[in-house]
């Protein structure tokens, strides 16, 4: 059994999340390979090369791979995947995107957004937002799987001493064409990575107030994130979205800022370490999941928190 | 142009849904049932488009159970002009699911087909790639713009991070994301409009698809559950706790 993990990247980096499904892909019982896909993407496969437990990497590497668009990643991954049992990717945009193709031209069920892997057939993912959790045994030959990143803990990113190899760049479909790419920049960490997130709900009242949330993720080194109620209000833009429809996160620390706690909101931070909640009514839902509960106005009680951190 | 709108009945989003006592499955019995939401943009985009006169016709179909006509009908009022209901009795898999729309893709010649970009009771997330990879087509999932041309549909897509635009030659597929619209409400002439519009039912075998889940669910249960903490006097306390107790700054 050999499983093969898919490398989420932007050709310069390889991407935290993949170390994750790194973790998932050696608990399926075998040897694992990377494949990084992508164009002068020579930096991620020595990236890749180093992470603990990886026995080899294949390497695509053309132009048109290196927006990972799904027509061409895909049949990328097809070219590659016959010797594997398993194939691998995170749950990100990237992979969601990607992988349903590839199990569908295997002629195999996708087992989406693993949390847990029971055996080398059997895996737990979370159905109805969360609400619930499905055991799930697969009789399909190749096992096609996406993984979600908060499930399982990041694979070493140093300490392997993988091969590396190059294999042929399948030709480009020609259907499909990468426009463009507008990404938020920030210094702060990525939210689905960080150890710390700072959450604002509709009690924020503005994007404008969202500001005195800043100097207290600054201090943390936090990640800054938003219900779908702020992002709705349009206080603040979609990708800062956790729950449900947006990321799912699971850090050391989340301190909940003005959320009330919709089911849509605690399906994306349940799994959060510890969960801290500040939030001026008591008997806001988000209290009955918070470790720490402090009962106030956000805007006195941020700036003191801001302060006494110091 | 025709555009072919698959949709999904489900459990509604503001139902909690429970988990039965042996573990079989989730308890949808009695519970109010709803289209998918991701689905309803996606009829409110193809009706969008008709209306702007970029597209002639837009036939909707579902794979359920005899109720799921009425989702059907749901999406009709909206704007679709037909349904199609292939009837499975059990649950069917997202790739059986691609399989059937394949089929009918085949037979009614679409040149785009909008979909959700997942139902929000299995959360697979599968249905429109699958179908994509099976029809040979490109794609662009999680849309939240979709500007339609005479042969290819521009699409910028909710990524990570932010936002990518990408150029996809008709035909082609496109999955909504939640920003792409907001779905009208219906109104109660357009609800009697489309109990008057065609309606087909047939049955995978009818094309020759095998729908067989390849997937076992074992058990289903509840998540873990967090039990509630502590409410705290005064900030000098919640830090106090997160250093000693939780030892997290």
């Amino acid at each position: 059994m050999v499983a093969l993990v898919i490398a989420e990247h932007d050709n310069a980096s390889l991407k935290g999340v993949t170390l994750n499904t790194v973790s998932a892909a050696a608990q399926c019982g075998g040897e694992v390979h990377i494949l990084v896909a992508g164009s002068g993407c020579a930096a991620v496969a020595e990236a890749a090369s180093k992470v603990a437990g990886v026995s080899k990497v294949l390497v695509a590497d053309a132009a048109h791979l290196a927006d990972g668009l799904a027509e061409n990643v895909a049949e990328q991954i097809l070219s590659v995947c016959s010797p594997y049992s398993h194939i691998l990717a995170p749950a990100s945009a990237f992979g969601k995107n990607v992988l349903p193709r590839v199990a569908a031209r295997l002629d195999v069920a996708q087992i989406s957004e693993i949390i847990k892997v029971n055996a080398a057939d059997t895996f737990e993912r979370p159905i109805y937002a969360g609400n619930a959790i499905a055991t799930v045994q697969s009789a399909d030959k190749v096992k096609v799987i996406t993984v979600r990143g908060t499930g399982f803990d990041a694979a070493a990113s140093e300490g392997g001493a993988a091969t590396v190899e190059t294999v042929s760049a399948v030709a480009d479909s020609g259907k499909s064409l990468f426009v463009s790419r507008e990404l938020a920049k920030s210094d702060r960490p990525e939210l689905t990575g960080a150890k710390i997130v700072v959450s604002g709900g509709r009690g924020m009242g503005s994007g404008e107030n969202f500001k005195i949330l800043e100097p207290l993720a600054d201090k943390l080194g936090a990640a800054m994130g938003a219900s779908r109620a702020a992002v709705d209000a349009g206080y603040v833009p979609n990708d800062w979205q956790v729950g449900q429809t947006g990321k799912i996160v699971a850090p050391q620390l989340y301190i909940a800022v003005g959320i009330s706690g919709a089911i849509q909101h605690l399906a994306g931070m349940k799994d959060s370490k510890t969960i801290v909640a500040i939030n001026k009514d008591p008997e806001a839902p988000i209290f009955s999941m918070a470790d720490y509960g402090l009962v106030g106005d956000l805007f006195e009680l941020v700036p003191q928190l801001t302060q006494q951190l110091s | 142009m025709k555009i072919l709108v698959p949709v999904k009945r489900v459990v509604d989003y503001n139902v909690k849904v429970r988990v039965k006592s042996d573990g079989s499955g989730v308890d949808i019995a009695n519970v109010k049932m709803s289209t998918n939401p991701f689905d309803e943009i996606a009829v409110e985009e193809a009706t969008r488009l008709k209306e702007a006169g970029k597209a002639t016709e837009i036939v909707t179909v579902t794979c359920g159970v005899p109720q799921a006509q009425e989702t059907l009908r749901a999406a009709m009022a909206i704007g679709a002009d037909r349904g199609i209901l292939v009837e499975t009795g059990s649950e069917i898999e997202p790739l059986g699911v691609a399989k059937v729309l394949k089929a009918l893709v085949d037979k009614e010649q679409p040149q785009l087909i909008i979909l959700g970009k997942q139902a929000i009771d299995d959360d697979s997330n599968q249905t429109g790639q699958m179908l994509a990879a099976l029809l040979g087509w490109p794609q662009a999932t999680f849309a939240s713009k979709v500007v339609l041309g005479d042969d290819k549909v521009t699409v910028t897509r909710e990524v990570d991070g932010g936002l990518e635009t990408v150029a996809l030659s008709l035909p082609a597929i496109v999955t909504t994301d939640l920003r792409l619209n907001e779905p009208r409400y219906v109104t109660l002439p357009n609800i009697m409009k489309a109990k008057k519009k065609p309606m087909e039912q047939i049955r995978p075998e009818d094309l020759g698809v095998d729908v067989t889940p390849r997937l076992k669910t074992l058990k289903v249960s509840e998540p873990a559950k967090r039990s509630a903490g502590v409410i705290v006097p005064d900030v000098a306390t919640l830090l106090d706790k997160l250093r000693t107790e939780a030892k997290i700054i």
